[in-house]
């Protein structure tokens, strides 16, 4: 499970350095990196806290990914999520942040 | 190497659930004591919680008692549980969950206002901020500080055995971080990592509990001559396959009833706990009737747009592989499968042996959470409540010890750190990566990992000790360039002492209490002679093994020692 990062969008903030459980992220000449793909838990905590949408969630190719992007537009009253499918389909799906999940 | 010191009089170690509200519990009761917390991440989405939670777990709903919650707790793990520290726990669940209202949790509640339950001890949430929420009030207690990206290594203890500090690297200062305080409170979670996991390779770290909790606590209590207990009770979750998202929110959610691959409902000729759920799985895939599924197809429309929410909620992961397949539930059964096992004490009860006031067998050290053992599934509000206990003891001792003497000073400690950034006389053949995968592969090969369907023989064990010595002592040998190198060989020493001790444990219960849990194939029955906990400590560096009486309803253990 993992994220990747787009470079060119990155504003160098470090939001997502902060927010990392695992210390993974850091600023390097003014952009985010990741240490080690590899060691990414998924937690999609950095996808909500970059500002610029400059990190997307992926699923790896052996947990069955097919090469979409997952982005977060983490608002006062909403998170909406923006899924990028690989044929470039763009779906959204917004939580209502004072909603509790029904299940 | 830069050097800082710091004290307090309480220090707790690790700001996830229990950290956190053990300070927001010091910050409202004793405002005058000062307190530190230190977390080797940033507190806003560290720990168990990044991600957010699906449910409140634990929480006595009207009609029922927390005598109800503590029985049903230990008849789950099959009796060796701790009667006080269930029943003290569930007494504060509500009080906890009303405090995390409060403080901005959206509950769910029925047209009068009511919490709205799913089944008799759960609540339906919002749990994606929890921790942000909690982070945010901890930022705002005037008597705590926030100490964040320092890993805490090691205990500092005093001439006469009582607790004096901890000491650890800032990660970003590159700095020894010297800290000491008259009370401890450890809450630095479980251990992942210690198996080889469901998916090794680029997505090895796609785990069910948090790969940075690396059983630190564990380790540095050991270390510091801390009994354990139950370690040998191991945690395996079954979760939808390839995501290792939740499949509560499936099977109470929706109702999505378990089948096998010929559709068959399989759980009640297995029994219903925690580990026969699992086994049930596991027993229908060694028979060829697998693999299972929770069978979700043919919900409503609405259901599925609701199940995808709540999963961006806890585990986005399962919502875009339904989107990226375009095969949601209602169209497909949701399949299962068991993770690698952890120790972790919120879930089972594995961890430190404390008593009520969660003191631990070191005077001065307090533990609360998941690295705290006895208390089988406290889960987050359990967690909040222990928090709370063993803040409110915390601070009564601290309030009347005074500030003790470490017996190592800092320049000791500098010197230990610093050897690891020199080169060594020995230079090692291999690097943290690789001994780690060894020990993921010794541990799930011969001490009842996935590919063993959790099973082991006593033959196993003893391979699985020799190789677990071997990768401590070449261990030994790992030098770092910066201070995250010094993290991953501080993780990884860990790890290896956690998988030592939980060795001997499995060594130790010659029987099976517990399907999948600690399936011991030399001894495939329970056995009444193993009505005890398996505890040990660290002595003399070996690994001593002690069998306690167990401490059932109505009754109370106290340590005797005087504090
Ligand atoms: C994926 C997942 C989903 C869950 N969902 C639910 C749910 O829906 N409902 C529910 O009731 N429960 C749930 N739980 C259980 C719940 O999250 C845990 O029981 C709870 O978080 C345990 O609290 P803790 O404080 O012991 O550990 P954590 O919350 O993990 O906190 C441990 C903290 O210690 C820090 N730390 C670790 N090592 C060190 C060190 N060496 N130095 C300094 N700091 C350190 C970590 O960074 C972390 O912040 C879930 C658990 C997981 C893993
Ligand atoms: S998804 Fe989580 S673990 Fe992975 S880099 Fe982002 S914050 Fe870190
Ligand atoms: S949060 Fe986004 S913009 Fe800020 S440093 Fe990270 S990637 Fe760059």
């Amino acid at each position: 499970m993992s994220i990747r990062l787009e470079p060119e969008k990155c504003i160098g903030c470090g939001r997502c350095a902060d927010v990392c459980p695992g210390n993974l992220l850091v600023l390097e000449a003014g952009r985010a990196q990741l240490r080690d793909a590899r060691d990414c838990w998924g937690c999609t905590a950095c996808v909500k806290a970059c500002p610029r949408a400059a990190i997307c969630y992926t699923l790896e190719a052996s947990l069955g990914g097919a090469g979409g992007r997952l982005y977060a537009e983490d608002r006062q009253e909403t998170l909406t999520w923006v899924l990028r499918l690989a044929d470039g389909e763009e779906q959204r799906i917004t939580v209502e942040k004072h909603q509790a999940n029904d299940y | 190497m830069n050097r800082r010191e710091d004290c307090a009089d309480v220090l707790i170690i690790g700001g996830g659930a229990a950290g956190c509200y053990a300070a927001l519990t010091l910050a409202e009761e004793r405002p005058e004591l000062s307190v530190l917390l230190v977390d080797k991440a940033g507190i806003e989405r560290s720990g168990c919680l990044a991600a957010g939670v699906n449910a409140l777990n634990a929480y006595i709903t009207p009609g029922h008692t927390p005598e109800e919650y503590a029985a049903y707790a230990a008849q789950d793990a099959a009796g060796i549980a701790r009667g006080d520290l269930l029943l003290t726990m569930s007494k504060r669940l509500n009080e906890v969950t009303r405090r995390m209202e409060m403080l901005g949790l959206v509950i769910l509640k029925d047209a009068d206002g009511r919490y709205a339950a799913r089944g008799w001890r759960n609540l339906k949430i919002n749990g994606e901020n929890i921790k942000p929420l909690l982070a945010a009030a901890v930022r705002r207690a005037a008597n705590v500080r926030v100490l964040e990206h320092v890993d805490i290594v090691d205990l500092l203890k005093a001439e006469d055995g009582r607790i004096a500090g901890a000491w650890g690297i800032d990660l970003r200062q590159d700095a020894v971080v010297y800290l000491r305080a008259r009370a401890v409170l450890c809450a630095t979670g479980g251990a992942a990592g210690l198996y080889r996991p469901n998916h090794p390779g680029a997505a090895r770290h796609a785990m069910w509990y948090s790969p940075f909790n690396t059983g630190a606590g564990y380790a540095m209590g050991l270390r510091a001559g801390a009994e354990m207990t139950s370690f040998e009770m191991r945690f395996i979750a079954l979760r939808c396959k390839d995501t290792i998202a939740p499949t509560g929110t499936l099977a109470q959610g929706v109702g999505a009833p378990q089948v096998n691959a010929r559709g068959k409902r399989y759980q009640a000729a297995y029994g219903n706990t925690t580990s026969e759920r699992l086994y049930a799985v596991v027993s229908e895939n060694l028979a060829g009737r697998g693999p299972c599924f929770l069978a979700t197809h043919g919900i409503t429309e609405a259901q599925e747009r609701s199940l995808e929410r709540s999963y961006l909620n806890m585990a986005p992961a399962q919502t875009m592989r339904w989107r990226e397949t375009g095969r949601g539930p209602r169209t497909a059964d949701v399949e299962v499968e068991g993770t690698e096992p952890y120790i972790v004490g919120g879930h089972t009860a594995s961890g430190y042996w404390v008593d009520t006031a969660r003191q631990t067998t070191v005077p001065g050290l307090f533990a609360a959470g998941d690295v705290a053992g006895g208390c089988p599934q406290k889960y987050v509000t359990g967690a909040f409540a222990e928090g709370a206990y063993a803040a409110e003891s915390a601070a009564r001792y601290a309030a009347s010890h005074p500030l003790p003497e470490p017996t190592e000073n800092v320049a000791k400690v500098q010197v230990r750190v610093e050897r690891l950034r020199e080169q060594s006389s020995r230079p090692s053949l291999y690097d943290v990566d690789a001994l780690e995968e060894a020990m993921q592969q010794v541990m799930d090969e011969d001490a009842g990992g996935i590919s063993t369907a959790y099973r082991y023989t006593e033959r196993q064990l003893g391979a699985a000790a020799q190789h677990i010595a071997r990768l401590t002592r070449l261990s030994e040998d790992l030098r770092a360039a910066d201070a995250y190198g010094l993290l991953k060989i501080y993780e990884l020493r860990e790890r290896l002492l956690v998988c030592r001790v939980l060795i001997a444990h499995q060594q130790a219960r010659r029987e099976t209490r517990w399907h999948c849990f600690a399936e011991n194939l030399d001894h495939p029955k329970q056995d009444e002679r193993f009505e005890k906990y398996v505890n040990s400590r660290l002595r003399d560096g070996r690994v001593e093994i002690i069998l306690r009486d167990l401490v059932g309803e109505g009754e109370r253990y106290e340590h005797t020692f005087r504090a």
